[in-house]
């Protein structure tokens, strides 16, 4: 069967992307927040996953108002970047896959998620900023990518206890997968931040750390806040946690952590990352 | 029905009914995905907002750069950026714009939470 050997948090700001296009990673702003990603580049080169599962959400590139999905499946052989309208670089096309794709949709229905299931969808730079930073120099079409988008930009939203279950539910799909392939995944996004309104640019480093101790140890602890608990406690993009919920779902056996880093501020963002492992 | 929490100070719930309302103006923002919307909408900015429909209030918003207006009137954050990216603006400089601040300013301000920072 497929095995899930670990998951990784991280942020997906676009700055990160654009730090990373135009050389400043070693600049005094950037330095501490780069500096947490060798150990976790390493681990993937040691380990050599198959496919990478990750959670974004879509910020208006491929999901616009009008169809807009709570969650969203990819089961494509391939994904495209484009123009997102801002400036950020757009990246070589990510490799899709489609066999454990369409297996965990099959899983998924059976087990009562009703994902949209989309075999040709634009992914934006919350996939693809994580992919650069795991994968300098666009280094990632050896691994085969299965994105899950998560509706963030719209409420109503799919509540934290409802990504930690669909993540469940996934990692359910994985173990039952007949194959041998390695699967990591990938929670994005977060950490507490908000862009919008009078209150912009709060940020909650003590909740962000406390999220982050208890994503290893109690991540039901994390279930009991409401979306709109987390708007007024990480601001109104907080709300991104539920990505790292719908990661932390997947990991099915005993959980330790590897690896953490936590830089704040990086943009507008508490900036968070952790390399868990599944045993 | 479950009870909605009253959203915290100087926070717009970008729900039903103001995504109702800002559905024009979160399209036409959608647009600026496509570098010739961009450089459509700078030729003519007025006549670009009457081709997406746009109501006078969102139009004269969008003219004067009034970030918090066109959040009121139903714009979405993410559909915004694309149009603070048409105008140059960055997340910082959108973030002073809506709070009051010069750039600089709400850069100290979000400098002012930091963590784990022994370089910056």
């Amino acid at each position: 069967m497929a095995k899930i050997i670990g998951g990784i948090t991280t942020s997906h700001i676009p700055a990160i992307g654009i730090a990373m296009d135009r050389g400043l990673t070693e600049t005094p702003y950037w330095k501490d927040f780069f500096d947490g990603y060798p150990p976790i580049r390493e681990w993937l080169h040691e380990q050599k996953p198959d496919i990478a599962i990750v959670f974004y959400n879509d910020h208006g590139l491929e999901m616009f108002l009008d169809k807009k999905p709570t969650f969203a499946l990819g089961c494509a052989p391939k994904y495209e970047n484009a123009d997102e309208g801002w400036g950020i670089a757009t990246i070589p096309p990510v490799t899709g896959e489609t066999e454990l794709s369409w297996h965990i949709a099959n899983e998924l229905v059976e087990h009562d998620f009703d994902p949209t299931i989309c075999q040709d969808i634009k992914v934006d730079h919350g996939l693809t900023v994580p992919l650069s930073l795991m994968y300098p120099g666009h280094n990632y079409q050896h691994l085969k990518v299965i994105p899950v988008c998560i509706n963030c930009e719209r409420h109503p939203m799919p509540k934290p206890s409802r990504c930690y279950a669909l993540g469940q539910a996934i990692g359910k799909a994985v173990e039952s997968f007949a194959g041998d392939q390695k699967v990591v995944c990938f929670g994005t996004g977060g950490l507490s931040h908000q862009l919008d309104g009078e209150r912009a640019g709060i940020i909650n480093a003590d909740f962000d750390e406390e999220c982050m101790d208890k994503l290893v140890s109690d991540p039901e602890a994390l279930t009991k806040y409401s979306n709109d608990d987390l708007i007024e406690i990480a601001g109104a993009q907080g709300v991104e946690l539920n990505m790292w919920l719908a990661m932390r779902g997947c990991l099915l056996g005993k959980v330790t952590e590897k690896h953490r880093n936590y830089v704040a501020p990086i943009s507008n963002t508490g900036a968070g990352t952790q390399l868990l492992l599944n045993e | 029905m479950t009870e909605e929490k009253k959203s915290p100070w100087g926070t717009i719930k970008f729900d039903g009914p103001m995504a109702t309302q800002g559905y024009a103006l979160n399209k036409m923002c959608f647009s600026f995905n496509n570098a010739e919307a961009r450089e459509e909408f700078k030729k003519d900015e007025a006549a670009y907002c009457d081709k997406f429909g746009l109501t006078e209030a969102q139009k004269q918003a969008v003219i004067n750069r009034d970030i918090l207006e066109l959040e009121r009137l139903g714009g979405s954050i993410y559909y915004l950026a694309k149009f603070a990216g048409v105008l140059g603006l960055n997340v910082q400089d959108v973030g002073g714009i809506q709070t009051g601040r010069t750039t600089e300013e709400f850069k100290a301000y979000l400098e002012s939470q930091g963590r784990g920072k022994n370089n910056g």
